[in-house]
């Protein structure tokens, strides 16, 4: 991956003479074993965006975490966290990020409220004069103000997620790492979750956050990385994720075989010949309209000049749509379908 | 952004330490249900010896049953002394393997051991906060067996100047405070067990494995300590002064075991504190 695959990434911390990266890792790898979880990845996360973490469970995504965030060492490569080089710079820089790591975890015997006062009293640089107030409002930013006295032992999974991001907001944060923030919450629980990535990254933050499911984070991610059995498959913008996939065009038209030729013509490679197309099974026009579509492999060829060129051959169009490839395809073609982990 | 770039300008502020942890350390340890109910069984060994004194009728002969069970009856005072001595050997180590067994394991069980690293603790602040809960856990146990031996006491039996085991006679204030040297004495003994509880506890996320495991290195070293074949190993072993603080109950007072004492435990601290931090300080966490 080289540098042109990061067009005008957000500068916004000038003053520090860095990379302009809140996360940038050079050939990480970790080893257990002989087995290898985590190979040669080369994460780089502009300031300022919203990045999707992808991949199936068990690909190397909390390991990876793990390791951004000096919880383990990494066998081989480098880690760099806003600007600073872990885990040697890990006192002064883990005070900047918020981090829900593998799910969260509290003292169960212990209320919401103090939970979060004990985890506070970890960082050296939180102030004990503003505690009480930081806990209440990181409560109420998650909605679990009503619960705060409540003992965690009788929290749900979904209070208890709410309370892990909770612990992540304590302080004014410049980077979160969020691994998998909405497991165990209800769609709306997922959608208030998206509605607070949102406001964080307007803020300015950061935000790092990795799923198994793509669904949840692609309405709010601005670049992505896609992790497959311990690899970085793919990363970058979300628009260049999408252009690498295959678009397709697709043509309704009783003119089949002229529609074929033209679309030959111009360098697509339709429906195979003698193919007589799919009668649209849901279709309310004429009986005799069928479907050719063609994947649009040249991206010379535009929509409105292949149009153009089937009218003037006298093809009775019908309908016609350029299908760009959804994430979700790119997705599933980089990791595979199904359950199967991959080892 | 401001407001992160503002508090990085200052580097730390609220104590070049962080003594919050700590204070949120006893707490967590002492709010707990469990460390309650440990301190609780600790407090019924007093009670329990002196109802049972006072309600049985037979005399107590000297050389009858733990040393100093004979001046109860004489002097309520001794109840305490009694009590930490039955406690030492096996309910006392007890509850410090649970307490020290617990340190770090108990944390990433819990999976908040990663939380705290991250917050970030400082794996070295946080093993010394351990540490010191783990001690102030000794403290709060031996404290509790001589403080209630000495309030049952008081209660069932008469209370008077104490005869010393050198003969001499201490007035009643005197007496209480050898009882809290005596306390303070069990509490530097259990310093050595606590530091190896503390050591193992890095070893695992499975907390019930390093209690036990810990409970069992101190029976070991009793063991170890009553054959004579190991006469050599035996001032080494870290329960080898548990029960010498007789030397507490002369006058004047002979310090010699007290220091001896102290300087075994402080390296057994130095040796298992080293131990765990070269575990502990790289650790990968994946609880």
């Amino acid at each position: 991956m080289s540098d042109a695959d990061w067009p005008g990434t957000a500068g916004a911390d000038t003053a520090v003479a860095d990379t302009g990266l809140a996360i940038e890792t050079v050939g990480l790898t970790k080893r257990f074993g002989r087995q290898t979880v985590v190979n040669e990845v080369d994460l780089r996360v502009p300031r300022g965006a919203v990045y999707g973490f992808l991949g199936p469970n068990g690909s190397g995504k909390t390991t990876t975490i793990r390791m951004l965030l000096g919880l383990a060492g990494a066998t081989s490569g480098r880690v760099r966290v806003l600007g600073e080089d872990m885990p040697s710079r890990l006192q002064q820089v883990l005070p900047r990020v918020g981090a829900l790591v593998e799910g969260p975890a509290f003292y169960p015997f212990l209320s919401g409220a103090a939970n979060l006062h004990r985890l506070d009293t970890a960082d050296r640089f939180a102030f004990g004069r503003t505690r009480r107030t930081r806990v209440a409002e990181a409560l109420d930013r998650v909605g679990l103000s009503h619960a705060a006295t409540k003992k965690v032992h009788a929290y749900s999974l979904g209070m208890k997620q709410r309370l892990g991001l909770a612990n992540a907001l304590l302080m004014p944060r410049d980077l979160l790492v969020l691994d998998e923030p909405t497991n165990g919450l209800d769609p709306q629980g997922t959608r208030e979750v998206r509605n607070l990535v949102r406001s964080l990254a307007a803020g300015g933050a950061t935000v790092f956050v990795s799923s198994h499911l793509l669904a949840e984070i692609e309405q709010v991610c601005t670049h992505a990385a896609v992790m497959s059995a311990g690899s970085l498959v793919a990363s970058g913008t979300l628009d260049e994720l999408r252009r690498v996939g295959q678009a397709f065009v697709r043509l309704q038209t009783p003119d089949v075989d002229i529609a074929r030729g033209v679309l030959l013509r111009l360098g697509l490679a339709p429906t195979a010949a003698g193919d007589p197309g799919h009668p649209l099974a849901d279709d309310a026009g004429p009986a005799d309209t069928y479907t050719v579509s063609a994947p649009l492999v040249d991206r010379r060829v535009t929509a409105e000049g292949i149009v153009a060129s089937l009218v003037a051959a006298n093809v009775r169009v019908r309908g016609f749509v350029v299908e760009e490839a959804s994430l979700e395809d790119r997705f599933v073609a980089l990791t595979g379908e199904g359950f199967d982990v991959v080892q | 952004m401001s407001s992160s770039e503002e508090r990085l300008a200052a580097p730390v502020r609220n104590g070049s330490f962080g003594w919050a942890l700590l204070a949120s350390e006893l707490a967590v340890l002492f709010r707990r249900r469990r460390t309650i109910a440990m301190l609780l069984a600790l407090a019924l060994i007093p009670i329990l010896i002196a109802v049972a004194v006072r309600l049985s009728s037979s005399e107590v002969s000297a050389g009858q049953g733990p040393p100093f069970l004979d001046r109860i009856t004489q002097n309520g005072l001794f109840v305490g002394i009694t009590a930490l001595v039955v406690a030492i050997p096996l309910f006392l180590p007890l509850t410090i393997g649970v307490a020290a067994g617990d340190t770090i394991a108990g944390e990433a069980g819990l999976g908040t051991l990663r939380y705290l690293l991250v917050a970030p603790a400082g794996r070295v602040r946080l093993l010394l906060v351990k540490f010191a809960g783990a001690a102030a856990f000794c403290l709060a146990a031996t404290l509790t067996v001589a403080i209630t031996g000495a309030v049952i006491g008081a209660i069932l039996f008469p209370i008077g100047p104490v005869t010393l085991l050198s003969g001499d006679t201490i007035s009643v204030v005197d007496s209480i405070g050898r009882s809290v040297l005596i306390a303070l004495y069990v509490t530097v003994s259990l310093l050595g067990l606590s530091a190896i509880g503390l050591f193992i506890s890095t070893l695992t996320s499975v907390p019930v494995g390093a209690m036990a495991a810990t409970i069992v290195v101190a029976v070991t070293s009793q063991i170890l300590d009553v054959l004579p074949q190991l006469e050599w190993l035996h001032p080494w072993l870290f329960s080898h002064y548990w029960l010498g603080f007789a030397d507490i109950l002369r006058q004047p007072i002979l310090w010699d075991s007290f220091s001896d004492n102290a300087l075994l435990q402080g390296g057994y601290m130095v040796v298992f504190g080293a131990l765990a931090y070269g575990r502990f300080a790289t650790k990968d966490i994946l609880s």
